[in-house]
């Protein structure tokens, strides 16, 4: 028998755990179409039959939000056959809330109160049978990450399949709204199946929007329902759904004391004494920065740095798998094309991806930590008000500090920024932050054309600076446009209690992280890797080359290079070192390093700094360095923007949209700079130009912001 | 006394009135269990004064005082 269960709940309520509990390997983890939400699917472990569908965690059914929009037409639209609804035990008030709204869509609910565990070791009472009793659905006890309960969950859902279920309504309204309900339940009648009346008679109520345009009411009838409405609502001085919203809280309130009884030991102290120190008006700050450093010092600088180097210069460095390969290949005498395309095509591609792995799971693994303890949520509390200024939210941090180390990593850490918007403009931003394989580019120019200026040293700080600004700058821009405007949404949150992460939830996520991204990114590499190896190892007469100058690539170079003269290095061999660095930064210099006939340079190219200094002057150079710090990312970085973004039209508008930034803001930089020389060209009309544009795209008025009162 | 919510004594308690503002924020505040006739507690700002924390139906709550401006309270005495 095949049977479709939605999982719903609360942030915070264990729902991932139970997921992963449920589905365990069989999971699929894609994005809702069109948006950067994810959605999690999956195959229950014990019933290949039964498929679990992960939604959004909610606090509501509200038209407002995002995810809440994704869950409510799911529910209404997929008809799945039974609803999980998942419920901290702890915080029993408000995850019934959402339990009275999903049990009013008419699709049957099976209650999972979650966190037993913690509950009995309060020694806390909840009284299922009767929650079961008075909202008409089983209730199952369960502790999701001992995988307590789940076998029974799963049996009490499937019986409710196979039962008779019949929707009956649990939360009556006032009289006066049942009459009203009662009357547009007349009037909707033939339009919606008889299951769902009630939720939608509601929504009218409500005014719901999204419902009403979807029901396509006769202006004239919907004119005489919302006479009645604005009665009510002038003689209860609110809004409808606000009379609604309270009286839901109302129906919870008249019954939770008599079925959770609390100990009157009060078990948050242990989380308000934490948060006197974390939280602390003065100590708050300080420690923050400390924790950061020392996420930062572990996963870049020491245990993850270290394992990515071994994978980079060990098992993928000559010595190691492209060498046995190489000596394999020439013993077998196969042909040169076929050791190229395997040795530093395949090879060379998978070693772009898996290099990044360790200090990823470093990372990941310390961030998940973070998030489980619940002092992420804190960090967004300390910082929240920093990042405002900027359009952005607290939780901004963490993509832009991590995308220092790596910019993969950074564009997947945009995940736990909740707000949609803010979300997609992190993922498109946070890779201007100079990553460690851009390091190598800043001191080949550093070296190369600012050696021995009193100004060297403040090449590389001006990069991380120019990283910063350009986000924020990005930010101002992009959100005054439509694809971006925020929705009016406060920020509110919930603080959890602290707890101490539990190992097994935490590496499994850890784990999905990486493989997904080990899935997805590593096909996007691995093909464009065979490409431009091949691009740059033949002829136009696909004959396999020694001198890259006679490559596709060189001649492709040589003729695109004149787009890249007004930023002052048009130039060949620049322009395709750039289009190198697309596989992966460190390419940009190696590259430079062949053109110039060097087999192999050193990391900073020390061999080249002189033949440099002939084709480029300081300020080209510079506007080199600026345009490939900001430009698209490196392949890999492309292939995690796609995962994360969803959509391949929202991938090509943040190539876009990196790429045009870097122009604009590298012609910037030259043709002003050669203003100030004293050389005023048609491409000092085009560097003003571009910085009016700059100017006004930052300061004009945002039409899509909300009115502040 | 009557106020709105950001304009609240630090550490102590007061009691919704009512909740104000455009309907997704006003819905947003109200879905947290900002329901008029909540107890809440203030409990401390942000070390930058702002967003501040506050405690509701025995949760922790965190919203900036922008969001805080829509919900008016009435001061209660310490129980």
């Amino acid at each position: 028998m095949k049977m479709k269960i939605a999982l719903a709940g609360n942030p915070n309520s264990g729902k991932t755990t139970l997921f992963n509990a449920l589905t365990g390997n069989n999971q699929h983890i894609a994005n809702w179409p069109g948006v950067t939400v994810e959605k999690k699917e999956g195959k229950l472990r014990s019933n290949k039959d039964i498929t679990i569908i992960d939604l959004p965690g909610i606090y509501s059914l509200s038209p407002y939000s995002l995810e809440e929009v994704i869950s409510r037409d799911y529910i209404i639209n997929e008809n799945p056959d039974v609803i999980i609804n998942i419920i901290d035990g702890s915080n029993l008030e408000r995850n019934l809330y959402l339990t009275t709204q999903l049990i009013e869509t008419g699709v049957p609910v099976v209650i999972a109160i979650n966190m037993m565990d913690v509950i009995a070791k309060k020694k806390d009472v909840i009284k299922s049978d009767l929650i079961a009793k008075v909202l008409n659905c089983p209730v199952i006890e369960i502790t999701a990450l001992k995988s307590e309960g789940t076998k029974e969950l799963i049996d009490a859902a499937i019986k409710l399949k196979e039962s008779d279920y019949q929707f009956r309504p649990v939360v009556w309204y006032s009289k006066e709204i049942e009459a009203i309900i009662t009357d547009i339940v007349k009037l909707i009648e033939t339009k919606v199946e008889s299951d769902k009346l009630r939720w939608f008679s509601i929504k009218v109520f409500e005014k719901d929007e999204k419902v009403l345009l979807d029901l396509n009411l006769d202006p004239k009838i919907l004119e005489s329902i919302n006479q009645r409405i604005s009665e009510y609502e002038t003689a209860h001085d609110d809004d409808s759904e606000a009379l609604i919203t309270s009286e839901r809280y109302a129906f919870i309130n008249r019954f939770v004391n008599k079925v959770y009884l609390k100990n009157k030991l009060k078990s948050q102290d242990i989380s308000h004494k934490i948060d006197k120190v974390l939280t602390n008006k003065y100590l708050g700050l300080p420690i923050f920065v400390l924790i950061i450093f020392l996420v930062y010092y572990l996963a870049i600088s020491t245990v993850g740095g270290f394992l990515t180097d071994y994978v980079n210069e060990v098992i993928f460095g000559a010595g190691g798998l492209p060498g046995i390969v190489t000596s394999w290949l020439e013993a077998m005498n196969a042909w040169p094309w076929l050791q190229g395309v395997l040795v530093d095509g395949i090879i060379g591609g998978i070693g772009a991806v898996l290099g990044f792995l360790p200090q990823m799971f470093v990372l990941f693994l310390l961030l998940g930590i973070l998030e489980e303890s619940g002092y992420m949520a804190r960090i967004a509390f300390i910082l929240d008000k920093i990042f405002r200024k900027f359009g952005l939210s607290g939780k901004s941090f963490f993509p832009m500090l991590v995308s220092t180390g790596c910019g993969i990593p950074g564009i997947m850490a945009a995940r736990t920024i909740e707000e949609e918007n803010n979300r997609k403009v992190m993922i498109m931003t946070t890779t201007f932050m100079p990553c460690g394989a851009k390091l190598p580019i800043i001191a080949l120019i550093a070296g190369a054309m600012f050696r021995g200026s009193p100004i060297q040293w403040l090449i590389a700080p001006s990069a991380y600076l120019l990283g910063i600004a350009t986000i924020i700058i990005s930010s101002i821009i992009l959100k005054k446009f439509k694809g971006f405007a925020g929705k009016a949404a406060p920020f509110i949150m919930e603080l959890p209690d602290y707890h101490l992460p539990r190992v097994k939830s935490l590496l499994f996520h850890v784990y999905h992280k990486l493989k997904s991204f080990v899935k997805k990114a590593g096909t996007i590499i691995l093909l464009a890797s065979v490409i431009v190896w091949f691009l740059s190892n033949f002829s136009w007469t696909l004959q396999l080359i020694d001198n890259p100058e006679q490559s596709i690539l060189a001649g492709i170079g040589k003729t695109v290079d004149i787009i890249f003269s007004p930023l002052g290095w048009g130039n060949w061999k620049a322009t395709v070192a750039t289009f190198t660095g697309l596989i992966a930064k460190e390419n940009v210099v190696g590259t430079f390093g062949v053109l110039y006939g060097f087999a192999e340079v050193s990391e900073s190219g020390a061999e080249i700094w002189t033949l440099l200094s002939v084709d480029f002057t300081p300020l080209s150079a510079y506007s080199f360095l600026v345009f490939n710090l900001i430009c698209a990312p490196c392949i890999a970085a492309i292939g995690a923007i796609k995962r994360e973004m969803g959509s391949k039209k929202w991938t090509w508008i943040a190539i876009g949209f990196q790429t045009g930034m870097a122009y604009i803001i590298a012609l910037i930089i030259y043709q002003i700079g050669m203003m100030f020389t004293g050389v005023f060209t048609i491409g000092s009309v085009f560097g003003i130009i571009a910085l009016i544009v700059m100017i006004y795209l930052i300061f004009r008025p945002n039409k899509y912001m909300r009115m502040q009162k | 006394m009557i106020n709105s919510l950001d304009k609240a004594i630090i550490g102590s308690n007061c009691i919704i009135v009512k909740v104000n503002g455009e309907k997704p924020i006003k819905r947003r505040l109200m879905d947290m269990g900002l329901i008029p006739g909540t107890k809440v507690f203030v409990r401390k700002l942000a070390p930058l004064g702002d967003p501040m924390e506050i405690m509701v139906k025995g949760t922790e709550l965190t919203l900036r005082k922008a969001d805080a401006l829509n919900i008016i309270i009435e001061a209660v005495a310490e129980e």
